[in-house]
């Protein structure tokens, strides 16, 4: 009963969005105020029927209704009541439907608040918010539905990818999804803008707190996928330049480029032709994640099974409203005032180059991702491009990036003299210095040197930086917030990448070793049942520093899926995580053990944290102004910049 | 006897240094190799029979006095390019490698015809 | 004019990269993986044999197949080689991935040995000679010595029609 309900309620959501799409759109071109009125109306409708619509999906799953096809397929009587719930985004026609009950929150929550927006303005970023659900909710509907019937109704499900079943898990695709698809509304607002006969940049301060919660939102999302690969996966690895996951960066990466570009764009006309761009290639660059992942063209660890059909439906979407928007903005970037030279050490001037860098780097990831793709299908060769590849490329282009970073809000508008930086020498002269010694004392690499480097510059000038203009903190802690943020992410990356070690050794229990000059002991194994899976729990423990750590990896097999997961030993600290594995047990009881030792772990998460952080007190220091100040305030060039103040 | 001992023990270091810098050389060297039976990981991350016997071929070359560069052309030969993580350089992957600074001179590119028009207008 | 062509570069690029992404969605992702050592010379390889004595005279068109006796399928495909064996002449060299001699040898006895020799591949250095990813695989090696096809999972009645027979046929008239 409830499969129908679901059914019915996504079928009318199709219905609401195609009315969405198309009578706001009408009615701005045609000027007729009824058919205007309805884009908010409407909005809130969809939303209502796609709520429906999961919430049934998720019934279904809670009291594992296994005549629905789907959930069959990604539950089971085993599985623990969270992960009933979150197995409704485990698979791919449950995360699609997720994927746009999210679009319809966003234009929604967008709708509700656009009372002080142009009417007309208003309907055309539901018009467009309402083109792409409705492409969606039409996908779900015809490939990919999660409301179809399976008879006769099995006794018990498969049950859920033992991958998934984590915390973690649960959090991260709605965390994603919140920031990937939340693009959408930054999207929308760009074509609205490209609409409109006046084209000026009124929109790019509307669109900026859209922009900068979905940045928050995406930058949390990749976070939490990275630090749960991390402890799930059992490699200990963090990021693998994985398709899947470059299909994430990319459009964060534009993000930052455009959270940056909104903020100037009412005063410098230049920028809003980057924003207009930029918004568009952001959600562009969305969607072409999402085809990536669902088409089954890459092969990845993330990717769900799908069949090329689907994969031809998401394309023709794709085609559609990038090639629809981008044809816009060609046709309508000629009215745009021309942009105006910078001086060199301007503001502007480095705003200028922090968007060309972000842009070179998501081109370098981008080309990277797609190559073996254009490799096999022209010349037939297989090709591999993976981490060591990027790894290579991306941080020449980003570490300079970093350092620049420092400078920007240093710089004056227009002004060419950087005398504010002299300051900022002596600490310059000390990260140089510290990375040198390091470099020569551990390890003679370019990289180490080059990162810890950047990463002191960057952390020490931006709280230089919020030192020195700490009485404006409130506007100030969003960017020392994020720019501390990527300092501190930059030092955990290189330090962890260079001087991580391994160490593979096979142990019976009982027996113990010397692990990176210190004594392992494999104290016991022993079984360690769960609710769906049996598991051999191996308790280590190994005597660095005064109290030795005790560390138990398992390796768990989930009975209904019949598959083996390892989960990794992690004892965390500030300054090194030690990450042990799992590994196979010989014929005779030994058993093979990863042991690594990763320094300097932990900053990549804080670094990351931070930088979301920033994003949301950025959001929230903007709400909390009243909006009368916001036009009196003139922009004095000492007043530390937000992304969110004019 | 105490120099026998001393002998000994430096030997003894002397080969456990050499053994390390195998441990090293050898994840190193995996680092870069697609486990080809896996989705994707990395020969080194993944814990596969073929990849488990790899570190075990890579070991046993590396000890030999074989080099990286010859180890991974006979891996190639065997399984082809997709082995590696790290494309070789050739006609094919000129793109690849040379686009990044195509882009970041596309970049500097723009970037200097901005800073070119100085600001004149009203 | 110049800012026309900038402006429609991110489209032209835009249906570059979606015309791409259509051509790479119509090929076959199942299709089998080609082996790289088609048109090679067949590795030789230095193995401890388990069972059989004859091995492949050179100028002779021969069959390698890669079992293991944890594997379900290759216990089906054995009759199947048996046939191969019978209608073609030609010698089947087996490869014995992963196994101890004693599994090896009482899987031959309990299924059925169709292999004029079979070398034993406990390490897996043979089979990583021969590029091999998983079992069962069968290789047909030409009278010069070439290797001319890989055969990826179980060969069965059809496959051993349409695929192995035309194919050792041809090179053994050649």
């Amino acid at each position: 009963m409830t499969g129908e309900l679901g059914q019915f309620a996504l079928l009318l959501a199709l219905a609401v969005a195609l009315a969405q799409a198309v009578l706001p759109l009408w009615g701005a071109q045609a000027g007729r105020a009824r058919w205007i009125a309805l884009a908010r109306p409407l909005a809130a409708v969809n939303f209502g029927l796609l709520s429906l619509a999961f919430a049934t999906l998720v019934a279904s799953c809670v009291v594992l209704d296994t005549s629905v096809a789907y959930v069959t397929a990604h539950a089971s009587q085993e599985l623990p009541l969270g992960y009933r719930i979150t197995a409704a985004w485990g698979g791919h026609e449950g995360s699609l439907l997720l994927w746009v009950w999210i679009l319809s929150a966003w234009g929604a929550l967008v709708a509700a608040r656009s009372g002080d927006l142009p009417a007309v303005f208003a309907a055309r970023v539901q018009g467009v918010l309402g083109f792409i659900a409705a492409g969606f909710i039409a996908f779900i509907a015809f490939t990919s539905n999660p409301f179809e019937r399976l008879l006769p109704a099995p006794a018990n499900g498969h049950d859920l990818n033992p991958l998934l079943q984590d915390p973690g898990m649960a959090a991260h695709p709605p965390l994603l999804y919140l920031g990937y698809v939340g693009f959408a509304v930054g999207f929308a607002f760009a074509v609205a803008a490209l609409l409109e006969d006046d084209l000026d940049a009124r929109w790019t301060r509307w669109a900026r707190p859209w922009v900068l919660a979905a940045w928050s939102a995406l930058t949390a999302g990749i976070l939490l996928g990275s630090f749960w690969a991390y402890y799930e996966l059992g490699w200990g690895g963090f990021w693998f330049w994985d398709a899947v996951e470059n299909a994430a960066f990319m459009p964060w990466l534009l993000g930052t480029a455009l959270i940056h570009s909104l903020a100037v764009a009412e005063k410098r006309p230049g920028f809003l032709r980057w924003s207009l761009l930029l918004a568009l290639l952001a959600f562009s660059l969305s969607l072409l994640g999402t085809f990536l992942v669902r088409s089954g063209v890459v092969s990845s660890v993330h990717a769900f099974a799908s069949d090329p059909s689907r994969g031809l439906f998401i394309l023709m979407l794709l085609g559609l409203s990038v090639g629809g928007s981008l044809a816009l903005y060609a046709l309508r970037v000629g009215r745009l005032p021309p942009a105006e030279g910078y001086a060199l050490g301007s503001r502007e001037s480095l705003l200028l180059l922090n968007n060309l860098l972000l842009a070179t780097a998501t081109g370098t990831v981008l080309l990277g991702t797609l190559y073996p793709l254009a490799a096999e299908v022209i010349s037939g060769v297989k090709l591999s491009v993976g981490a060591p590849y990027f790894d290579t490329v991306f941080p020449p282009i980003m570490l300079p990036l970093a350092a620049l970073m420092v400078l920007g809000p240093l710089a004056r508008w227009r002004g060419a003299a950087l005398q504010n930086v002299k300051p900022l020498l002596p600490l310059a002269l000390t990260a140089l210095g510290a990375a040198a010694v390091l470099a020569f004392s551990l390890q003679g690499s370019l990289w180490l040197a080059a990162g810890v480097a950047t990463g002191l510059w960057a952390l020490g000038g931006t709280l230089a930086l919020a030192w020195h203009q700490r009485a404006a903190w409130r506007q100030g802690l969003a960017l020392w917030l994020a720019h501390c943020g990527i300092g501190i992410f930059v030092l955990g990356v290189t330090l962890v990448r260079s001087l991580e070690q391994a160490h593979d050794v096979t142990l019976a229990p009982g027996e113990e070793t010397v692990v990176a000059g210190h004594v392992l002991r494999f104290d016991k194994l022993e079984a360690a049942p769960g609710p769906n899976y049996q598991a051999a729990r191996a308790t280590l423990s190994w005597q660095v520093g005064g109290t030795p750590l005790q560390l138990a990896p398992e390796k768990r097999v989930y009975g209904r899926r019949q598959v083996a997961m390892t989960e990794a030993a992690i004892a965390r600290s500030l300054w090194r995580d030690v990450y042990v594995s799992l590994g196979e047990a010989n014929a005779d009881g030994r058993w093979a053990l990863r042991v690594q030792i990763k320094p300097f772990m932990a900053w990549v998460w804080i670094g990351a944290l931070l930088m979301a952080g920033g994003g949301v007190w950025g959001l929230l220091a903007h709400r909390r102004r009243p909006k009368s100040k916001l036009a009196a305030e003139p922009a004095s060039p000492n007043i530390v910049p937000t992304l969110s103040t004019p | 006897m105490r120099k026998f001992i001393a002998l000994t023990v430096f030997a003894a270091a002397v080969t456990a240094q050499a053994a390390e810098d195998l441990d090293t050389r050898v994840e190193r060297l995996a680092q870069e190799l697609r486990c080809v039976v896996c989705q994707s990981q990395s020969v080194a991350d993944s814990n596969a029979p073929l990849a488990v016997d790899m570190k075990r071929h890579l070991r046993e070359g590396l000890a030999a006095g074989r080099s990286e560069q010859e180890l991974r052309d006979e891996l190639v030969q065997r399984y082809g390019e997709q082995v590696l993580y790290r494309p070789a350089l050739h006609a094919g992957t000129v793109p690849l490698w040379f686009g990044p600074v195509a882009l970041v001179a596309i970049g500097g590119l723009v970037y200097w015809r901005h800073g070119r028009r100085r600001e004149g207008g009203p | 004019m110049k800012l026309l062509l900038a402006a429609l570069l991110p489209l032209l690029a835009t249906a570059t990269l979606v015309a791409l992404l259509a051509r790479s969605l119509q090929r076959d992702a199942q299709a089998e993986p080609v082996s790289p050592l088609i048109g090679k010379p067949a590795p030789v390889l230095d193995l401890e044999r388990l069972a059989g004595d004859t091995p492949p005279r050179p100028g002779e068109v021969w069959v390698l197949n890669v079992f293991a006796s944890w594997c379900g399928p290759c216990r089906t495909e054995l009759p199947v080689l048996g046939q191969l064996a019978e209608q073609s002449g030609v010698r089947i060299v087996g490869l014995d991935y992963r196994d101890t001699l004693e599994l090896g040898l009482a899987f031959l006895k309990r299924h059925g040995n169709p292999y004029a020799l079979t070398w034993r591949d406990p390490e897996g250095k043979g089979s990583m000679a021969w590029g091999v990813t998983g079992v069962p695989e069968t290789f047909v090696i030409d009278r010069k010595g070439v290797v001319r096809l890989r055969h990826t999972g179980p060969v069965t009645a059809e496959d051993l029609n349409k695929r192995l027979l035309p194919l050792i046929k041809r090179l053994q008239g050649a």
